[in-house]
């Protein structure tokens, strides 16, 4: 199983680049950037958070109680998971074990998939229960402005989230395929890798938003 | 003789999908002077009906949606993407003995991405447009009855395209500089594209979730800036500043970086002080993060916050002034000659002051109180936009021109525009400080009687400022092909992209240069270009 796989790719070392270990390195720097910059991204709804959290803070504690605190459990666990699986296709990879990769990257598959799944049973209760944002708020338990902001932004915050799971899905189904095709080598996996930072900071983002939609009362 | 860029391949699908980076460029450059074109149809509308106090020819929504697309096509379609995405990546890579920039694919899709951020913007244009004015305040631009979703998505669209651009600048500057080009080696357009890129990483996302919560608001009310639901319209204000402050830097920093190199090459001199330059650029991007709050001061911060974000403004200022000082400490003893660029350095460097100076007055708060949401605020940002930018930006094409397409352009025509350029605009703009000054609100529709003159003279400045940059396109669209053939160095510059044949062959040097004969290095005879043995 191995020894056809190590012969199938043969990366090639782009004009501009005087070796592959330069041109790995400087994929590896944009993909940092680009980290950073997706983590303003967040940081721009996070301060819109901290800012409605200052002025309501008496609401936010008693939204934050209808959070489903089940599912944002066990999805924080099936995220955490994905990335020790993703780190460990990679690790695969780096030992040339191909049908391993694979398989590992379909358990992150399974794992990401396992949380939209629940994201989405989370959203329809809510949503049925009239917590749903901004104008369609009609739960009547709550009715202060504080509690409707709160619930906008769990739908806003987790949404760009759950859009970010998403699409990492896409990427990771992707790099399967090719980890299948044996475009991987032990030296050379470098997409592979790109695609373990973004779902690793994926799985970040979700350790920031469980504490502050889930944990905070 | 390898091929040039241009004639390396033929037939339009061997440019639509290029990854050569100088072919992208010029890419770039066809689109953003088509934004150009259809932004400044739209100031020429504007200035049309302001040419009488009452109503005009166009209805005033029709008005509120001129000056809302006028400002969303020239800030992010034109001024945005302008120095960075054509001159940027023309001479980034080259400037760096690189052969291509880092990602060249990303950089091809970055071009795909902004034309689909314009075709959204277009269609919302034609779906009705939007009155907001380019800035999208809320409370108002969540229920104008206009369509403002489609704008504000191509918006966050645009800025996608831009993060794309600056991530590829960064990791080119970061990993492909030629083998002994050391960061203190680099031309001083290489630090300003940088300094840039790095806002435009940081600061376009946080626009982009801004103007997409608008969007969601407008469409789907989610009332996360509608006070009716609790929300803060005042948050809407700092979201939007944290980036469109900067953004300003974004339009003003590679212009500054065009000037460092016309400067030297047309002084026949050496950088004056070339980590001073380096470095305040840097600075620049630095403060300029911190200064967004003094677009608020009369909306409702604390006078500290206020003054805070007042005296951080004016740090931007003592940055500005140490380059005005090194342009023209490169010029003093000089051997000056005086081209079409080195006439809009002339242009730039006494507008950017003007602009500059004048923007330290309206970062004062209690000045600002008066002149808030006047002509004065506009006729400063103009300053620093189109005396800063656009003058750049017309240096730059003509400074680069024979160099990106191994033609000179007509110099005579050349020195005339410029000067309608200058004259032009000073007629457009100076009335509206004047305007401003004596209480003229921005955004109406019509005016008093006693504002009548001035703005008779602004109108008519505008349209001298059209014609002037009509003429620009045509002579040098005419001399795309009737130009005489250029030299690789016609301006005898000592810098590295003009070692390079002209126009420059696919992977931009026939052999590498040599960055120990310095891109500034005056003190020494102009490097031949070189070229290989004829066979």
């Amino acid at each position: 199983m191995i020894a056809p796989a190590a012969a199938a790719a043969d990366p090639v070392v782009q004009i501009q680049y005087d070796s592959l270990a330069r041109q790995h390195a400087t994929a590896r720097l944009g993909m940092w950037v680009f980290l950073g910059s997706e983590s303003l991204l967040f940081a721009g709804l996070l301060a819109l958070y901290a800012a409605y959290r200052f002025l309501f803070s008496a609401e936010f504690h008693a939204a934050s109680a209808h959070a489903n605190l089940v599912i944002g459990t066990v999805n924080t666990y099936l995220l955490l998971t994905s990335s020790l699986t993703m780190a460990l296709a990679i690790h695969a990879t780096r030992q040339g074990r191909r049908r391993r990769t694979v398989l590992f990257l379909l358990a992150t598959i399974a794992l990401g998939l396992g949380f939209d799944v629940l994201k989405t049973v989370e959203y329809a209760g809510h949503l049925s229960e009239g917590l749903a944002p901004g104008g369609y708020y009609a739960y009547e338990g709550l009715a202060a402005h504080g509690v409707v902001l709160y619930v906008t932004l769990y739908y806003l915050l987790t949404g760009l989230h759950a859009l970010h799971v998403t699409g990492g899905l896409c990427v990771l189904a992707w790099l399967a395929v090719r980890a299948r095709r044996g475009d991987f080598t032990p030296g050379a996996h470098i997409a592979l890798e790109l695609g373990g930072l973004y779902w690793h900071l994926v799985d970040l983002v979700w350790i920031f938003l469980w504490p502050l939609l889930y944990l905070i009362r | 003789m390898p091929p040039d860029y241009l004639r390396a391949e033929a037939g339009i699908r061997s440019w639509l999908t290029t990854t050569d980076h100088k072919r992208i460029a010029i890419m770039f450059l066809v689109a953003t002077t088509l934004a150009l074109l259809l932004g400044g149809t739209f100031a020429m509308l504007l200035r049309t009906k302001l040419l009488t106090p009452g109503p005009g020819f166009i209805e005033p929504l029709t008005y509120n949606r001129l000056f809302t697309l006028h400002g969303v096509v020239m800030v992010f379609m034109f001024m945005i993407p302008a120095i960075p995405a054509v001159f940027g990546n023309f001479f980034l890579p080259m400037m760096l003995g690189a052969k291509d920039l880092a990602f060249p694919r990303v950089n091809l899709a970055s071009f795909y991405v902004y034309l689909t951020g314009v075709a959204l913007t277009l269609w919302g244009l034609v779906h009705g447009g939007a009155d907001t004015g380019w800035t999208f305040y809320a409370p108002y631009a969540t229920v104008s009855p206009t369509d403002v979703a489609p704008i504000a998505i191509g918006v966050f669209v645009l800025g996608v395209s831009s993060i794309m651009t600056g991530l590829n600048f960064i990791a080119t500057t970061h990993m492909l500089r030629q083998r002994g080009l050391g960061w203190h080696g680099m031309p001083i357009f290489v630090w300003s594209i940088y300094a840039t890129s790095v806002i435009q990483v940081i600061a376009t996302p946080v626009l982009g979730l801004a103007v997409i919560l608008v969007a969601l608001d407008h469409a789907l009310h989610m009332g996360m800036f509608d006070p009716a639901l609790g929300g803060d319209p005042v948050l809407f204000e700092h979201l939007f500043w944290f980036y469109s402050h900067p953004a300003v830097y974004i339009m003003i920093l590679p212009a500054m970086g065009v000037i460092g190199e016309i400067v030297p090459t047309f002084a026949k001199k050496t950088q004056f002080s070339y980590r001073a330059l380096a470095y305040s650029s840097l600075g620049i991007a630095f403060v300029g993060f911190l200064t967004w709050g003094h677009h608020l001061f009369v909306a409702g911060i604390s006078q500290l916050d206020a003054a805070i974000f007042g005296v951080m403004s004016m740090f931007v200022a003592i940055f500005s002034a140490i380059k005005v000082v090194t342009w023209i400490g490169t010029l003093y003893r000089g051997s000056i000659t005086f081209g079409t660029p080195m006439l809009y350095f002339f242009a730039f460097v006494y507008l950017f002051a003007f602009g500059g100076m004048t923007g330290i007055a309206v970062a004062t708060t209690s000045l600002d109180v008066h002149w808030h949401d006047t002509y004065f605020v506009i006729a400063h940002f103009h300053f620093i936009m189109i005396g800063g930018t656009l003058t750049a930006f017309l240096g730059a094409i003509h400074y680069w021109y024979p160099k990106m397409f191994g033609r000179m352009y007509p110099e005579r025509w050349g020195l005339v525009s410029a000067t309608l350029v200058f004259v032009g605009f000073n007629l457009t703009f100076v009335p509206q400080f004047l305007l401003g000054n004596a209480g003229m609100p921005r955004r109406y529709y019509s005016y008093p009687v006693r504002f009548h003159v001035l703005n008779v003279m602004s109108t008519l400045g505008a349209y001298l400022l059209g014609v002037a940059l009509v003429l620009t396109l045509v002579y040098l669209v005419v001399s795309l092909r009737w130009g005489a053939p250029a030299t690789p160095n016609p301006w005898g510059s000592r810098g590295f992209e003009w070692r390079s044949p002209s126009p420059p062959p696919v992977h931009n040097f026939v052999v590498p240069f040599d960055p120990a004969r310095g891109h500034y290095a005056y003190d020494e005879p102009p490097p031949d270009v070189v070229h290989p043995e004829p066979p």
